[in-house]
């Protein structure tokens, strides 16, 4: 077009262009605060509720990594296996990168403890030698992302040779894994739903505001706007219904994380525990807000695409 | 500047606005568009702007043949044209400087060639001084100044007008027309839709007329004019 902007300033245009709509759109929803506010609080309510259940789940985690201590693998091994050999092996066993502690029960400690444990003290003089094997306490390192890890390490020193029985209480450990597992997917399909709900509520609102602005649409595409042109103030608003929702809804999880951080550092001493709450931390904050950020962008692109085409002047 | 060739609209439902037209507006002129309401005026500017499109025949503007533009370029071909309507489509949640300057905004002009040049428009509208009001505090006359204010800014090669001066006074209409006539002189094509046959007699100007969707009959033949031919 002869008459057109100059072609070099073109590109700075338009990125001049772009922050304009981005501070416009900012403007726009200042200047009807109480429907923004309220737009925003929903948003941040939606977005509070799965992130407040992630943070339970990280911190139940957490909890029962503590629990993981009281896992342990008794090897019991052959009897005619002497100390010295026992010795060798408890020296191998600790440079293996999935046990964490390992400690050695002799046959004469075994016997004692046996003999104040059992009430069977008294038999046990009748024998004539020491029938108890020497065991081995081997103390896993827990993944909690891979809970197959212990039975292969369990499968791994049942073929050692001078191991006779390998022992592995894993139906709590089993039991933990599964809860969890459940409390996750819960919290997905919760989070999930929620999002779509996010999606849905960024969705209507643009749908509404592109009603509103309805003859501001008509007249741009009379006078040449393009479609990117009249769609841009509006995916912006998007942006920033879910950014502001985002920031909200972090701070509402933080606000609640502080108001149970006393009683739930008293029940723990209760427990004797130093159990104390972890927060967002900075990388799950940012994938919060990115999260709704996005969330607020697309719902505003599917809110755009089905709406700005049907209005065409006429 | 603009040519059609054996025009033809039908709305769907049947109704036939336009049937088989065929006139030619030369660069640089100005014609008028008369006709009762209902005789097919409207639908004939639309079909320039690219807000409907012919059922048959072809529509050269500016040596494009329309029926080639595909709707993502539609906005490409409407900046070349400015486009003035009988309701002025103002936009009243924003003040008279801002709705002239909508064409540069949407063309990616830099803020201080908006300002000039929106000062400019309003200038040759004699609207300088109302650059701060909100359009809904002016009359109906300046109103529709603003409107061409807007049509005009970006120096568009084509003016359409729909019956401009539809809801003005006599006195008023015709200043709205001399206005017209200041910018064909300029080289800008003028094409103005109106059933106002006084006014046209007045300015004297070359007309194409329209009677249910027919060209009934042009008042002018030179080459130079535009050119019915049904």
């Amino acid at each position: 077009m002869a008459n057109g902007p100059q072609h070099n300033s073109l590109i700075s245009a338009y990125f001049i262009h772009h922050a304009r709509v981005l501070l416009g759109s900012l403007g726009h929803l200042t200047r009807h605060p109480l429907s923004t506010s309220m737009t925003m609080a929903v948003i941040a309510i939606a977005l509070t509720l799965p992130t407040g259940l992630y943070l339970a789940l990280n911190n139940i985690s957490g909890l029962s990594a503590g629990w993981d201590s009281s896992t342990r693998i008794s090897l019991f091994l052959h009897a005619n296996v002497n100390e010295e050999k026992a010795q060798t092996l408890v020296k191998r066993l600790r440079l293996h990168n999935e046990i964490d502690h390992i400690s050695m029960i002799s046959k004469e400690q075994g016997l004692e403890q046996f003999k104040q444990l059992s009430g069977f003290g008294n038999a046990l003089q009748f024998l004539e030698g020491n029938p108890l094997p020497i065991v081995l306490v081997v103390q896993p390192i827990i993944n909690t992302d891979h809970p197959n890890q212990i039975k292969q390490l369990l499968k791994e020193l049942e073929s050692n040779k001078l191991v006779d029985i390998a022992q592995l209480d894993m139906q709590w450990v089993k039991r933990l894994y599964a809860l969890l597992e459940i409390a996750h997917r819960v919290i997905w399909a919760i989070g999930s739903l929620l999002g779509l709900a996010v999606l849905l509520i960024v969705g209507n609102t643009i749908r509404l505001d592109i009603q509103n602005r309805r003859s501001e649409i008509e007249v741009s595409k009379l006078i040449g706007a393009s479609n990117a042109f009249i769609r841009r103030p509006f995916l912006y608003t998007g942006f920033w219904y879910g950014f502001s929702g985002g920031i909200l809804a972090w701070l509402l999880t933080s606000l609640s994380l502080f108001m149970l951080a006393e009683p739930v550092e008293n029940l723990a001493l209760l427990y004797h525990s130093d159990f104390q709450l972890s927060g967002l931390s900075f990388g799950d904050a940012s994938s919060l807000i990115l999260i709704s950020c996005s969330l607020g962008l697309l719902g505003s692109w599917l809110a755009v695409g089905r709406h700005l085409d049907e209005i065409e002047p006429s | 500047m603009i040519h059609f060739d054996n025009v033809s609209k039908q709305y769907p439902g049947g109704y036939e606005a336009l049937r088989q037209i065929s006139f030619r507006l030369p660069k640089g002129k100005m014609g008028y568009l008369t006709g009762h309401s209902g005789a097919g005026k409207s639908t004939l500017l639309k079909l320039i702007a690219l807000i409907e499109r012919p059922s048959r025949g072809q529509i050269i503007l500016d040596g494009v043949n329309l029926s080639h533009i595909s709707n993502r370029q539609v906005p490409y071909v409407r900046r070349n044209i400015g486009i003035i309507f009988q309701n002025h489509h103002l936009l009243y949640d924003r003040p008279v400087f801002d709705n002239v300057a909508m064409p540069l905004v949407i063309q990616g002009y830099r803020h201080k060639e908006i300002q000039s040049r929106v000062q400019a428009a309003l200038d040759q509208v004699g609207l300088l001084k109302k650059e701060r009001s909100d359009p809904i505090t002016l009359s109906g006359g300046e109103q529709q100044r603003v409107g061409i204010a807007r049509a005009i800014v970006h120096k568009p090669s084509l003016l359409l007008a729909d019956e401009p001066t539809g809801n003005l006074d006599p006195e008023l209409s015709l200043e709205i027309m001399q206005l017209f006539a200041r910018f064909n002189q300029v080289g800008t094509s003028v094409l103005i839709a109106s059933h106002d046959l006084d006014l046209i007699q007045q300015v004297g100007a070359k007309a194409l007329s329209l009677k249910d969707g027919k060209v009934l009959h042009d008042e002018i033949t030179p080459a130079d004019t535009i050119v019915g031919a049904a």
